[in-house]
C-alpha cells in the first residue's frame, strides 16, 4: 500500500477504537493528521505505541501551534510518530485551550519526549502533566513569556519585559565604561 | 660601509635608532611595549555561531593566523582579545561579560560578522542588537559571514590601533 492509504488505515483504526476521542481526520499533500481530542492522549499514544499491527515506536517529534484567533482552541501539540519495523507513519494534534493550557506527559511511553515537551513548554507555556522534569530547555530560566505565541513581541526590544539577565549586564557594563580606555590614550 | 665599527646612531625606521657598535637600539617605551603586543594578540577561543567556523578556517594552515602572532588560548586569564564570532543571544551576555572581565588589561574586542555588529537579519526577541550594546568592540568586521582575509584584514586593523596606543603601560594611563 502507499503512504497515505497506510496512514489513513491507522487513522481508521484509531476512530474506530476511540471514536469519542478523534474529532476529524485530515489529509494534506498525501499526510494524514488525527485530530484528538487531550484527555485521553496518554491512552491513545499507549495504543499506537503497543499494537502489534501499528507499532509505532519511533516518536519523530513534538511540538506546539499558536492558532491565536483562528481556531476556537488556542494552542495544538504535534506528535509526529514512525514506525520503522512497518515503515508507515501518522501526525496527531492534540487541541490544547487558552484557559487550561495542560495535557499529559508521554514521557511514560518515550524518554526521548522529554526534551520536546520542555521545548513546547518553553515555547508555548503548555504544561504537559506527569512531565519529570518541566523547566524551561532553550531560554533563561527566569525569562518571562513564551516567545512563540502569536501575540508576544517580534522584535528584539521588549521593553519593560526585558529580561532582568540582560538588563543587569547592561548596567554593569555601563557602569565599568569609566575602566576603558581614556580618550588621551587613543590619540598619539 | 662596515656597521659594526659605527658610533653614529643610525635610524632603522621612524622612532627606532641603533648605535650597530654597542650593540643598542634605542627607541620609547611606547615603541617597545606596543611592538611587543602587535606581535602576539592571542584570542580567547570562544565561538557563538557559523562566524566561529570561520574563524577556525583562518586558523588553519592554508591561512594560518600563526604568521600573524594570533594563537588561540584556552583562558579568558591568557588572552588579549576575545573575538565574538556569531549571533550573539541575550542568554549568552552574560556568559561573554564574564569572559571579558576575567581578561586581564590591556584587552580588546573584536565583533566578528554582521550579527556581532549589530545584529544581522535577527531583530528578533532572543538577540542582541550588536556587542557594542554591553562591550566596547574595537574592531567590527562586516560580511556574513566575512571571507578568512576579511578577517585578517580585522586582525591588522586592531594590530595597526594597538601600535598607535601611547602610554598604555603606565600606571596612570
Amino acid at each position: 500500500m502507499e503512504p497515505t492509504r497506510l496512514s489513513q488505515a491507522i487513522a481508521e483504526a484509531l476512530k474506530e477504537r476511540y471514536p469519542e476521542e478523534v474529532k476529524e481526520i485530515r489529509e494534506f499533500r498525501g499526510q494524514v493528521s488525527v485530530v484528538v481530542k487531550k484527555e485521553r492522549i496518554r491512552e491513545i499514544m499507549e495504543y499506537l505505541h503497543d499494537t502489534p499491527e501499528l507499532c509505532l515506536h519511533y516518536l519523530r517529534d513534538i511540538c506546539g501551534v499558536d492558532y491565536l484567533g483562528k481556531k476556537e482552541n488556542r494552542f495544538e501539540v504535534v506528535y509526529q510518530l514512525f514506525s520503522i519495523s512497518h515503515r508507515h507513519m501518522v501526525r496527531l494534534r492534540a487541541e490544547v485551550s487558552e484557559d487550561d493550557p495542560t495535557i499529559d506527559s508521554v514521557t511514560g511511553i518515550w524518554d526521548g519526549a522529554n526534551w520536546h515537551e520542555r521545548e513546547c513548554y518553553d515555547m508555548f507555556g503548555i504544561r504537559f502533566s506527569g512531565h519529570p522534569d518541566l523547566r524551561r530547555i532553550l531560554m533563561p530560566e527566569d525569562w518571562e513569556g513564551y516567545p512563540l505565541r502569536k501575540d508576544y513581541p517580534l522584535k528584539s526590544d521588549l521593553g519593560e519585559k526585558e529580561w532582568k539577565g540582560l538588563k543587569k549586564v547592561l548596567e554593569l557594563a555601563e557602569k565599568n565604561k569609566i575602566y576603558e580606555m581614556g580618550e588621551h590614550a587613543k590619540e598619539r | 660601509m662596515i656597521l659594526d665599527s659605527t658610533t653614529a646612531l643610525v635610524e632603522a625606521e621612524e622612532g627606532v635608532k641603533v648605535i650597530p657598535a654597542a650593540n643598542t637600539i634605542i627607541t620609547t617605551i611606547d615603541k617597545l611595549v606596543n611592538w611587543g603586543r602587535v606581535s602576539s594578540v592571542w584570542p580567547m577561543t570562544f565561538g557563538l555561531a557559523c562566524c566561529a567556523i570561520e574563524m577556525m578556517t583562518t586558523g588553519s594552515a592554508h591561512y594560518d593566523l600563526d604568521r600573524l602572532g594570533v594563537i588561540f588560548r584556552g583562558s579568558p586569564r591568557q588572552s588579549d582579545v576575545v573575538i565574538l564570532a556569531g549571533t550573539v543571544s541575550k542568554k549568552m551576555v552574560p556568559v561573554i561579560r564574564t569572559v571579558y572581565d576575567q581578561m586581564p588589561e590591556p584587552r580588546y574586542v573584536i565583533a566578528m560578522g554582521s550579527c556581532a555588529c549589530s545584529g544581522g537579519i535577527f531583530d528578533t526577541y532572543s538577540t542582541v542588537q550588536g556587542a557594542d550594546t554591553f562591550l566596547p568592540v574595537d574592531v567590527y568586521i562586516p560580511g556574513c559571514p566575512p571571507r578568512p582575509e576579511a578577517f585578517i584584514q580585522g586582525i591588522i586593523k586592531l594590530q595597526e590601533k594597538i601600535k598607535a596606543e601611547y602610554f598604555r603601560w603606565s600606571r596612570w594611563r
